[in-house]
């Protein structure tokens, strides 16, 4: 039974490192194009993020799945169900990244992008180098409550039959009319979880040599 | 021989606010230029304007030979392209009043990013160069520290360094003691007397008249978006000709 149900994990654990890759970078992108001065831009942004996180993610990953077919008549093969919840997960939860993007790079002093403009820095270099440090630092205890989120998120990828963790614990339980693959499984989850955490702290210390 | 910074006929508002009015000034190499005026004044808004912070509604200002901005026949200050404002940010330093140090980077860090990754600059000759600097500010022992290790004190003479290690031809210095305790004060105005005697071109903004009296060749008066009174430092602050300016000073010896 472990054995299926870590058979489960794997997926579980692809899903949410693929989200983690895809969004974290995303997010950031999706901040600065809600905060662009470009309004038409900063217009759009605002509608996705509002719609990413004002519908549910199943919906969402349903809509990824399912709309090709029912919009356009078209068939994507098996492997879609896969390309599909990774694109589902990842523009979900850059959605809710760039909100947490957003309030920590407004919370940077003014006087951080005068001081590097007098010293000649580039937009882009003020960005990568002075701002955007001080802004991990500062949005990480958000973030990481995002992140644990998404660990537990990660079963929503059964509506779409993708058989993680979660999946294989329902099929487990009814097949032998048992609550033992539940437990196991939130245990694994729960575990996971305890990992992320930890990987948190140690950020989080690591980041800890200054404060502002 | 070309001034350093020149500036003429300056106007700056925010909204109806007019902030400057027709401004003018002239700094030579070497020359130590104090600014002192009134809450509210526009030196801050003056800075701004000479270190690119802010954009100017009208005037002509040319660092050495670099014309950066120019009235056209409308009267609209028109600047200078991409270029030519990168090149004028070599040309000057500005230290805040608040420091702005970037907190994340160590003290060594804050003082040689910007000469390896702006000009470009050889590492090991940058980071000896930074080394040189920290060592005339007192702050040898501090390289490896982080900005919230260091009193306010400290934290502003690196923002010096910071500033010198691009060899600015021109540091401009926004109230650099306003902020710290009046203990502290007296090490920021002891470095910066100390580049005044090397001949390093100043202008400084402050509320330190004993230290504009003696550290300045020339000071300027600000009040209300003008210059109300100008001259060598001594006989302004001596003996000064305007009602506005007595009225200021003697504020201050009260103190
Ligand atoms: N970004 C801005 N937007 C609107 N008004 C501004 C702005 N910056 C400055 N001002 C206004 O310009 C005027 C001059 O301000 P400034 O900071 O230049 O004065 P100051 O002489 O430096 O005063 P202080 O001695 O208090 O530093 C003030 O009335 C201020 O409210
Ligand atoms: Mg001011």
């Amino acid at each position: 039974m472990l054995e299926i149900l870590f058979s489960g994990f794997l997926f579980t654990a692809q899903i949410f490192i693929t989200t983690l890759i895809g969004a974290l970078p995303l997010g950031v992108i999706v901040a600065l194009c809600r905060m662009s001065k470009f309004k038409p831009l900063a217009l759009i942004t605002r509608g996705y993020i509002s719609i990413m996180r004002g519908t549910p993610l199943m919906l969402q990953l349903m809509a990824w799945a399912y709309g090709p077919y029912y919009l356009f008549g078209l068939s994507m093969g098996a492997d879609w169900k896969f390309v599909a919840c990774s694109i589902g997960f990842i523009l979900n939860y850059a959605a809710y990244f760039a909100e947490i993007y957003r309030s920590g790079i407004q919370s940077i002093p003014k006087g951080q992008y005068e001081a590097a403009s007098v010293l000649g820095y580039t937009r882009a270099q003020t960005f990568m180098k002075i701002v955007l440090p001080q802004v991990i630092k500062r949005i990480l205890p958000a973030m990481g409550n995002e992140i644990i989120t998404l660990v537990k998120d990660t079963s929503l990828a059964f509506v779409l039959g993708i058989m993680e963790m979660f999946s294989q614990a329902k099929a487990l339980a009814s097949s032998q009319v048992s609550m033992l693959p539940y437990l196991l499984a939130g245990a694994i989850y729960w575990v996971f979880n305890l990992v992320v955490e930890m990987a948190l702290v140690r950020i989080e210390k690591k980041l800890s040599y200054y404060h502002d | 021989m070309q001034p350093i910074v020149k500036l003429e006929h300056a106007k700056k508002s925010f909204g109806d606010n007019e902030v400057l009015k027709d401004i003018s000034l002239t700094v030579n190499k070497g020359d130590v230029l104090a600014i002192i005026g009134p809450s509210g004044g526009g030196k801050s808004t003056l800075l701004r304007c000479l270190t690119l912070l802010e954009t100017l509604d009208a005037g002509d200002l040319s660092y050495g030979d670099l014309e950066v901005t120019k009235t056209d026949a409308s009267g609209k200050a028109v600047y200078g392209g991409k270029d030519v404002l990168k090149q004028a940010r070599t040309k000057f330093g500005l230290v805040f009043q608040n420091f702005n140090l970037f907190p994340h980077y160590t003290v060594i860090k804050n003082v040689t990013d910007a000469p390896i990754n702006v000009q470009k600059r050889d590492k090991a000759e940058a980071l000896a160069a930074g080394r040189a600097l920290l060592e005339k500010m007192g702050l040898a022992e501090k390289e490896d520290m982080v900005p919230c290790e260091l009193s306010g004190g400290q934290q502003q003479r690196v923002a010096i360094a910071r500033a010198l290690a691009m060899n600015p031809d021109v540091l401009f210095f926004d109230e650099p003691t306003s902020a710290l305790d009046p203990e502290l004060t007296q090490d920021v105005l002891k470095v910066i007397r100390e580049l005044a005697a090397e001949k390093m071109t100043m202008v400084i903004v402050t509320h330190e008249m004993n230290f504009a009296r003696d550290v300045a060749d020339y000071l300027i008066f600000m009040d209300g978006g003008v210059i109300v009174e100008q001259g060598r430092a001594e006989d302004v602050i001596n003996n000064p000709q305007q009602e506005r300016t007595r009225a200021f000073l003697s504020k201050y010896e009260e103190e």
